[in-house]
């Protein structure tokens, strides 16, 4: 039987403010236990929370990267529940009032040899503040660090219009894109401050009626995403065609066995007995500071995506690549500013020479040492015919590793072009008295043959003839 | 001098004039407080007294302070850095507060003196002072009778002599209540008006610190320096004060006094009903146009009020759970066991009482019925307000319905106790000033008050009206 997956994903990211959302602790990463906490964020007794206007602008500025209504008033609520992470027992969080709703996003999806768009609705993003975090040492001691506690996140709530894993990993990919280009979270997965919680349900292929879903919580990895919604399909398939129900329930992913696993039991279900938060105002944001937020934000990714394929000519393929990381496309940008002919040859540079070099070395782009506009100044010399690609990508090596420009290597090394038509004549000379019969084949018609001669003038002048002007020169000269 | 006579204002004068050393009169007051400690049956009105403190704060005070030299106690629940706040609850037993409210610090600049801390209720939740873990509050007219609550040691120690100004929280009644039983002068102010920060919370949206004092007069006065907006607070209004004394001697003529007549129903004790005719006699005669006037949501007031202030309860004292201050059960063998034992061990009767009523309200299924609903009963008593001062500028209530009651004569049944605030509740839901003001006393020779209210934020009516009945009959020279 067919089934189609039918999957809603809650994604909490950590925004980038410089302090906690409602005290001025430092929200830093990786220092010593609950050194970055006050009496605010310890839960002491008569302390009250100061909502941080740095989060609700970067919260605005999500909802406007992914196209949100946002709402002039949204207000906190408590929510209810005991756990040693929890200093208040219960979370300041949005429910009632979210700061923004009702936006959506474009991804883009490989399906085996297309590749397709597809609009995935947001329902709301609201704003809440983080728990702390329990280190258990052995059995019976555990220890609570509270430094991220009250550290703020969003949470971006999707609507159910996911309908593969490949598109859940699209979905997460491209929101973490959108939150890096507008500079609101880090979105660091390995340090958990960009994770999700996938909801998902199965329905018999073409069907309108949604089954019961299963939530799988907390994955911080695309690879756990991809990879818990397929073990979850195929769990829920199972017991589906076996006739029985499936249980709604929360469900964690263990990478190791690469099945999800049930979190908590239903008698543990907890009543958050939300209310709204009485120790905050709403939150009022004016159209004025709205635009400002707007107007703040850099180019995004679907803008610079259409720029590249109209301004630079380059394939949506190549485009998307570069846009998705917004460091790439700005070096990218970088390198074709210093080469305005070439846009498409230094595209495909960058995604093959410099992406090789970065994997060998496991190096990420903004690790990357060489200045992005050494590469367009690399391309100004194979456009005047100083070098040709081959000499290229021979010093290219030389390029990071020195720093220096490519003129000055090319100068230094003696790696000119020979460009001397006599010199290149009087070989080609040599080498059709040397190959009679090759020239018998090409005036038989059999034109390829110029290949040989073009590799072994090639070879003659250790790749340095220019191999545009050898060609011209063999055709002339066998006519 | 004669100490027993003293005002604030009186006190602050001859300090500054010389003729009154503070250390004295901080003497004078240690000295009743330790002197009735060692009757029979003490008053139990102030729990802590940090003599040393306060003789180094009298050192170090600078004369030019607007209230250099004063000492003030302030109740259980406030924060006073390196004091113990304790709520007179076990559960924060031997919690030393490691920072100072709003309030504090402005006493402290102000030139203050915090000598020492008053009994209460634990947690403010309560209308008799009983229920505190030092054991009940007397009433010092008769210490067979209750001091009214939850304030009830901060208005015994005025009217006994141990203080000149006493701090107290009104969260549904708790200063003007046990004002008004013990012949003190009690103010709420408008929510809003004074800092919550640093003030242990009981209902957030209700709760409101003010002054328990002998006079009106020093009730403006105190005033001036604990009101104001508090970045901490962001439920603290920014906006100019007035000059809280500068109306106080103005006259009356013309203005007018509405009279409720949901408060003068059958349910109100006639003896208290005669006086409160001798004081509507008493404007009268000032000038005062007197009006009948309705408030018709009166009667759903403690149901709405017992509602939200149970649920923000639930909410606010979640944190006492052992884990990271106060007091953890030594039988703690598991997670849960920590916090249900320490929680059980130490809350009292009342507390746990309005703990889970709260729960229950916000608990899902409950919700609308109960939280919603009383939020919308809140609105309404809210507009009832609004409308009625669309045509008075004052209004006067008792303060209680019936004559105070004896120790233990209302711990059997926590209703009967709830209905002590029939008159109060509705100016915390509403958020407006409330002012009571002793005007006589009783067969038994206990104090009885009345009850003024004024619109938003204008406590200088307020107080104007008060001190215009209270220089004129002196009830403060009662004992």
């Amino acid at each position: 039987m067919k089934w189609d997956m039918v999957i809603g994903i809650e994604t909490h990211a950590q925004l980038n403010t410089r302090t906690k959302l409602f005290c001025g602790c430092r929200t830093s990463f990786g220092d010593d236990p609950n050194v970055n906490t006050c009496p605010v964020c310890l839960g002491h007794p008569g302390v009250l929370p100061v909502f941080n206007i740095e989060a609700r602008n970067k919260a605005v500025a999500a909802g406007l990267a992914l196209n949100c209504r946002i709402n002039s008033m949204s207000q906190f609520d408590r929510k209810n529940y005991f756990y040693p992470d929890s200093p208040k027992a219960y979370q300041i969080t949005q429910l009632f009032h979210p700061i923004c709703s009702d936006g959506h996003l474009t991804i883009t999806v490989k399906k085996d040899n297309t590749v397709y768009n597809k609009t995935i609705r947001i329902n709301r993003i609201h704003i809440e503040e983080d728990a702390g975090k329990l280190k258990h040492a052995g059995a019976d001691e555990s220890h609570v660090d509270l430094n991220r506690a009250g550290t703020p996140l969003i949470e971006i709530v999707s609507e159910a219009d996911i309908s593969s894993a490949d598109e859940a990993v699209a979905y997460m990919q491209k929101l973490r894109s959108l939150f890096l280009y507008a500079g609101v979270s880090n979105c660091d997965m390995e340090k958990g401050n960009f994770r999700g919680d996938v909801n998902l349900s199965l329905k018999p292929a073409g069907s309108k009626q949604w089954g019961n879903r299963t939530e799988i919580k907390n994955m911080n990895s695309f690879k756990s995403i991809h990879a818990s919604i397929i073990s979850e399909f195929k769990r829920q398939k199972k017991i589906l065609e076996n006739g029985e129900k499936i249980v709604t329930e929360t469900l964690l992913f263990d990478i190791e066995k690469q099945k999800t696993r049930p979190m908590r039991s239903k008698e543990e279900a907890h009543d958050y007995r939300y209310f709204p938060e009485p120790d905050l105002v709403p939150c009022h944001i004016s159209n004025a500071e709205i635009k400002n937020i707007a107007a703040s934000l850099p180019e995004l990714p679907d803008a610079k995506f259409k720029r590249f394929t109209e301004e630079y000519g380059l394939n949506s393929y190549d485009a998307g690549i570069l846009v998705a990381d917004k460091h790439l496309a700005a070096y990218y940008e970088k390198a074709v500013a210093a080469c305005r002919e070439q846009p498409k040859k230094i595209c495909n540079w960058i995604l093959v020479e410099v992406n090789s070099y970065l994997n060998e070395n496991n190096l990420t782009i903004t690790d990357f040492s060489l200045p992005a506009e050494h590469i367009g100044l690399l391309f100004q010399e194979i456009g005047k015919g100083t070098i040709n690609g081959k000499m290229a990508k021979e010093i290219f090596p030389e390029m990071i590793q020195s720093g220096h420009k490519p003129a000055a290597i090319i100068k230094a090394k003696g790696l000119q072009q020979v460009t001397d038509d006599s010199l290149i004549n009087s070989i080609i000379d040599t080498l059709l008295a040397e190959n009679p019969d090759v020239v018998k084949q090409f005036k038989a018609g059999n034109t390829k043959v110029v290949g040989f001669f073009i590799g072994r003038v090639m070879k003659a002048t250790n790749g340095k003839a220019n191999p545009k002007l050898v060609n011209q020169l063999l055709n002339h000269k066998l006519k | 001098m004669d100490f027993s006579k003293l005002t604030v204002k009186k006190a602050l004068q001859e300090i500054k004039s010389g003729n009154l050393d503070p250390f004295e009169l901080l003497n004078y007051y240690i000295k009743n407080i330790e002197a009735d400690n060692n009757k029979p049956t003490p008053l139990n009105a102030v729990i802590k007294l940090y003599k040393q403190q306060a003789e180094t704060a009298v050192k170090k005070r600078s004369p030019e302070a607007p209230l250099s030299g004063l000492p003030v106690l302030v109740k259980d629940n406030f924060h006073v850095k390196g004091q113990e706040t304790g709520c007179a609850s076990r559960i924060l037993q031997n919690y030393i507060s490691p920072y100072d409210g709003g309030v504090t610090e402005k006493l402290k600049q102000a030139g203050a003196v915090i000598f020492g801390r008053t009994n209460m209720d634990e947690f403010a939740m309560g209308s008799t002072t009983e229920h505190s873990l030092y054991g009940p509050t007397r009433n010092p007219f008769n210490r067979d009778y209750i001091p009214g609550g939850s304030s009830g040691g901060a208005a015994a120690s005025i009217s006994s002599g141990q203080s000149l100004c006493s701090l107290g929280s009104d969260t549904g009644g708790s200063i003007r209540q046990p004002a008004a039983v013990c012949g003190a002068v009690g103010l709420k102010p408008t929510y809003g008006l004074v800092s919550r920060y640093g003030l242990v919370a009981f209902g957030s949206s209700l709760d409101q610190i003010g002054p328990v004092t002998r006079t009106v007069e020093d009730s403006a006065l105190v005033l001036q320096h604990i009101a104001g907006y508090d970045q901490r607070d962001t439920t603290s209004v920014n906006r100019p004060l007035p000059d809280f004394s500068n109306k106080l001697n103005h006259s009356l003529k013309g203005k007018k006094i509405g009279l409720p007549r949901e408060y003068f129903t059958k349910d109100l004790n006639e003896e208290i009903k005669k006086a409160i005719d001798k004081v509507v006699a008493f404007y009268k005669q000032q000038g005062a146009v007197i009006k009948d006037i309705s408030l018709p949501a009166t009667k759903y007031a403690v149901g709405a009020y017992y509602i939200i202030c149970t649920a923000e309860a639930s909410a606010n004292l979640a944190r006492y759970d052992g884990v990271r201050y106060g007091r953890r059960s030594s039988k703690a063998a598991s997670l849960q066991d920590l916090y249900f034992n320490s929680r059980n061990e130490g809350f009292g009767s009342e507390v746990k009482r309005r703990i889970i009523l709260g729960t229950y309200v916000l608990s899902s299924g409950f919700y609308d019925a109960y939280y919603v609903k009383a939020q919308k009963v809140r609105r309404i008593i809210k507009n009832g307000f609004n409308k009625a001062f669309n045509n008075v500028d004052l209004i006067l209530t008792p303060a209680v319905p019936e004559l105070t009651a004896g120790i233990g004569e209302k711990t059997d049944d926590p209703v009967k106790m709830y209905l002590l605030d029939i008159y109060t509740t509705a100016l915390n839901l509403a958020g407006l000033p409330g002012l009571t003001v002793p005007c006589g006393r009783d067969s038994r020779g206990l104090p009885l008050a009345f009850q003024m209210v004024a619109p938003y934020f204008q406590e200088d009516d307020l107080l104007h009206a008060g001190h215009i009945f209270d220089k004129e009959n002196n009830f403060q020279d009662l004992l």
